[in-house]
């Protein structure tokens, strides 16, 4: 068995989850990670910046591809400590006008994802009776945001996920917690209008977006000893704009 | 190993209990003093183990020693 701790970190390959990738393989960990990108160039500069660190391409919102994933995470590292659940897209559009397959697309990947995902880590962390699962929710899931009604309704279903699977999973040493982050310099927000950056940056209590490495310490800490006593919380890394 | 040997030995090894309370009578709640999430982690071991599928509705029957061997000389 593999002697290191064991971390799968979905939607890996790039933004958020690069830098927790980075920092999960820097303070000891065996991570895997998995992508849904068109090519797989994004998984091998996450590859060479987190040495060690292992990419997969697997659809999140496919039951019968998560199961496989983690049933080779399993034979190949023969424990799992971590799950970051990371992984998440926007199909962003205004209620009245958001095409059902928009809805469904977002609910798929961002909530569904983490659902398959847990159920599957969980099952192998509770052998051990020890584990850390870390949920990426975001602000928008706690103060909601015009456009993002998918986005906003699958990541509070996030944060609702991580309360339960909190308490079922306390008698076995689990812990399920979630981070919000705020605005963070990603290829996700890169998409966003130039006004739309600068007004949230204005709102900001921190006048800046924040960075991808300061969401991963707070994963990095989530996943680690000291935050044995935390569980089913949600930590906010976005700059004070929402409190 | 036979299957009523196979089930105590999960029930001892997976579950904690110990060997010589594993009768077939031993009711896992009430007596043997174990929670639903071990009762949960019992299926799902025994699912692994004889390469079956237990439906949440045969697990809820599934309350002492002697049930869960049952249901694995029934099924398999």
């Amino acid at each position: 068995m593999e002697e290191r701790r064991v971390a799968v970190v979905t939607g890996g390959s790039r933004g958020i989850g690069r830098a927790v990738v980075q920092r999960l393989a820097a303070s000891g960990h065996r991570v895997f990670f998995n992508h849904f990108d068109r090519d797989d160039a994004a998984q091998r500069e996450t590859e060479a910046l987190a040495p060690g660190a292992l990419g997969f391409s697997v659809n999140v919102a496919d039951a019968a591809a998560v199961k496989s994933f983690f049933e080779a995470v399993e034979k190949e590292a023969g424990r799992l400590d971590v799950l970051v659940n990371n992984a998440g897209i926007t199909r962003d559009g205004f209620l009245v006008r958001m095409k059902e397959e928009d809805w469904d697309a977002v609910v798929d990947v961002d909530l569904k994802g983490v659902f398959l995902c847990m159920k599957s880590a969980a099952r192998i962390m509770m052998k051990r009776h020890w584990g850390r699962i870390v949920n990426v929710a975001s602000v928008v899931g706690q103060a909601g945001n015009a456009a993002q009604a998918n986005y906003a309704a699958a990541k509070a279903g996030v944060i609702g996920l991580t309360r339960a699977a909190a308490r079922e999973l306390a008698p076995r040493f689990i812990t399920v917690n979630a981070v919000a982050p705020g605005f963070i310099e990603t290829d996700m927000t890169a998409a966003l209008p130039e006004n739309a950056r600068d007004s949230i940056v204005a709102q900001t209590p921190l006048k800046r977006m924040g960075t991808a490495f300061e969401v991963a310490a707070a994963v990095e800490f989530l996943a680690g000893d000291d935050a044995a006593f935390i569980t089913g919380q949600v930590l906010s890394v976005n700059g004070g704009l929402h409190m | 190993m036979s299957i009523e040997e196979r089930v105590k030995k999960i029930i001892v090894e997976k579950l904690g209990v110990e060997p010589d309370e594993v009768v077939p009578h031993a009711r896992f709640i009430e007596d043997l003093k174990l929670d639903s999430l071990h009762i949960i982690e019992l299926v799902m071991t025994m699912e692994d183990e004889f390469e079956t599928e237990i439906s949440d509705a045969e697990a809820e029957k599934i309350k002492t020693v002697q049930d869960a061997i049952d249901y694995i000389r029934n099924h398999t």
